[in-house]
């Protein structure tokens, strides 16, 4: 059995076997444990119930991003619950000795972009959240999932969870992206093509030269929504990208460890012939803008595309399923994504929020007005962007622009601090999920790059964003 | 963990493919720190309407839904984000077994983890269970014996036979890891 060829995630499953199931699930060790104020605080108080304490206080980190505010840095701006949701977790991390990045601090952000944005996030590790997009993490070749709050009291308490493996899924991207096409529209693609469920069950594993040619900003946009087609986890395999990113962040080995760190990571790669349990290829070189047009992402399209007809669709569950999605959208078959009025521009969540979303989305408003009647906000993942973004002079050319710059967090991806869409209307979002209601109650969100969502910010209506692009001399 | 051993119950249907978290708990409703009371915001924005009236037509508003210890749901049931108290709102409104035509991943878990029991069906089995369900008739779920019956439907279900012990006994799954505390502790000096 161990001379048989792994896959990238068997390797890092098997390191972490603690005890090996038969007939039950494997105990599987966690080397990172990251937390935030909603999906905990359930947790420690069971974990006060059974009278037992954090095991591993040094490998967790915990940071509030769901509920704060981002029109300042005061808790009461999101209102009475998230002061106490917040108020909990910072007493919580203060009784268990857990290090907490809360508001005001200068580390504080999403917790999917602090990991990876303080050098946390790392190779070969096991790292689970209470929080679906746990999957961005497998950009750097972790092992990184979302668990629910009851998994969460499991890992305060023993550092482990009880997990049933999972299959290999390899999904190759072959082509560098042309300008213009970016990671966001690579993922989408993936998902209208496999469907929102087409990864239960599988890990997948990311590669190919369309892999190859991403920044660690893509790589963990592509991540970030394996969820979004159902996966446990994404992963891309380290390499010098993934090694260059790391080099010299805040919790990134440094000196000799650093080398024995780029020994082992070097390991970190499916054996040449390993086995998968299912392969999909997609064409990234020849891919367009997509946008999404329904209530799941995989209701996704070439931005210019039509709204597909339902009655062309075969199985009823399915036509039924499109038909209420496009009535929930305001959407007639038969005409085109482009031009389509849009209310709201939301750039920002675990997505799209990093320098690189913020650089792209500032080359498309540079010189450029926010369309009347249009509100845009841009949300930085985490103070640290919100900063380097101020030091490069991104966030003049938002305001200039007419856009909202704001303190960072989840914001308009979930809705929960009060930046939501008023009912009907509708959004062009760089976050993950276009699901109902999602954004505000009754509002409609049609998924996008930042390239994207900035062209649609600009024109006020759904906009190629290349068209943009190629007016710049 | 509450246990779970046999049921006999009407069920509510729900028949609509990838009905995902947000839909069964919205999120502004995540804003507490306990896990009762969610129930009366399972499927809120299905439910009610802008003015917080029950809408007619929707399942859970039928005579009798509160009632229905099972629920039946499409292909691909709790998709989304991975917040538990989607869980927790189905077993406060009384919901005990979802049947489905496959669940995502992190619900059947979160699911699993607190005592309600989800249930793969094929089609003719779903479409059997509408039937049924449609019909007014008392389903009976055995866990032991892994068997759902109603009037015209009999079929066997597959389990995690762990998830089926420790829910059978309701014993959770952190003393068993807790067991292992030894093991663990192995496993962090030996690296």
């Amino acid at each position: 059995m161990t001379s048989k060829s792994r896959t990238l995630y068997d390797k890092i499953w098997d390191d972490h076997v603690v005890v090996a199931g038969s007939g039950t699930p494997s105990i599987l060790y966690i080397d990172l444990h990251l937390i935030h104020e909603v999906t905990t605080p359930q947790a420690f108080a069971g974990l006060r119930a059974r009278g037992i304490g954090v095991r591993r206080p040094d490998r967790t980190v915990a940071t509030a991003d769901h509920v704060t505010p981002t029109v300042s840095r005061n808790a009461a701006d999101a209102g009475p619950l998230a002061v106490e949701q917040i108020r909990r977790l910072e007493a919580n991390c203060e009784e268990f000795g857990i290090p907490f990045y809360g508001i005001g601090h200068e580390r504080r952000g999403i917790v999917h972009v602090i990991g990876p944005e303080l050098g946390l996030t790392q190779p070969g590790l096991t790292i689970v959240c209470g929080d679906s997009h746990t999957s961005t993490h497998g950009a750097f070749g972790a092992l990184a999932f979302g668990i629910g709050t009851t998994e969460v009291e499991h890992v305060l308490a023993t550092q482990c969870l009880l997990e049933h493996k999972g299959l290999n899924f390899a999904v190759e991207f072959d082509g560098r992206p042309r300008p213009g096409v970016t990671a966001k529209d690579m993922i989408l693609k993936l998902i209208s093509e496999i469907g929102i469920g087409g990864g239960t069950g599988h890990v997948l594993e990311y590669m190919g030269t369309g892999i190859d040619a991403l920044d660690m900003e893509g790589r963990m946009t592509i991540c970030n929504m394996s969820i979004e087609a159902g996966a446990r986890a994404g992963l891309v395999a380290p390499d010098d990208t993934t090694f260059q990113y790391l080099s010299g962040r805040p919790f990134a080995p440094s000196g000799e460890d650093w080398d024995r760190a780029l020994e082992r990571w070097a390991g970190l790669v499916s054996d040449p012939d390993a086995q998968y349990d299912r392969r999909v290829r997609i064409d990234s070189g020849s891919l367009q803008p997509m946008i999404s047009f329904g209530t799941n992402p995989s209701m996704s399209a070439e931005i210019d595309a039509r709204v597909p007809d339902p009655a062309g669709i075969a199985d009823a569950a399915e036509r039924a399923q499109m038909t209420a999605a496009l009535e929930y959208m305001g959407f007639t078959p038969g005409e085109t994504l482009l031009d389509q009025k849009v209310d709201v521009v939301f750039i920002g969540s675990c997505t799209n929020s990093r320098m690189a979303d913020l650089r792209a989305a500032a080359s498309v408003f540079d010189g450029r007005r926010v369309s009347e009647g249009v509100r845009a906000l841009v949300v930085p993942g985490s103070q640290q962007v919100r900063e380097q973004a101020e030091n490069e002079g991104l966030d003049r050319v938002f305001i200039d622009a007419g856009a909202e710059w704001r303190e960072s967090g989840c914001s308009m991806c979930i809705a929960m601090n009060g930046d939501k869409l008023e009912p009907g209307q509708r959004s062009v979002s760089t976050s993950n999920r276009n699901f109902e209601g999602r954004q505000g109650q009754s509002g409609r969100t049609m998924l996008a790059s930042p390239l994207t969502a900035a062209a649609a910010a600009v024109t006020g209506k759904v906009a190629d964003p290349r068209t943009l692009l190629e007016n710049r001399s | 963990m509450m246990k779970f051993q046999t049921l006999t119950s009407p069920a509510s249907c729900l028949d609509r493919d990838d009905i995902d978290t947000d839909q069964i708990i919205p999120a502004r409703f995540l804003r507490t720190t306990e896990r009762t009371g969610l129930g009366a915001h399972l499927f809120e924005d299905w439910r009610y309407d802008a003015g917080g009236h029950p809408k007619p037509g929707f399942p859970l508003n039928q005579t009798g839904a509160n009632d229905a210890r099972v629920l039946i749901g499409g292909r691909n049931f709790g998709c989304g984000s991975s917040r538990e108290h989607a869980v927790w709102s189905l077993l406060d409104f009384g919901i005990r077994a979802v049947i489905a035509q496959g669940f995502a991943d992190i619900f059947r878990k979160n699911a699993l983890r607190n005592g309600l029991l989800p249930i793969d069906v094929d089609a003719a089995d779903h479409a059997a269970c509408l039937a049924a369900a449609g019909a007014g008739r008392a389903f009976t779920i055995d866990l032991e014996a892994r068997r759902v019956m109603a009037e015209g439907v009999a079929f066997g279900f597959d389990v995690d036979p762990f998830a089926r012990t420790c829910m059978l006994d309701g014993v959770d799954e952190l003393e068993y890891i807790l067991k292992h505390e030894d093991r663990i502790a192995a496993f962090e000096r030996e690296r």
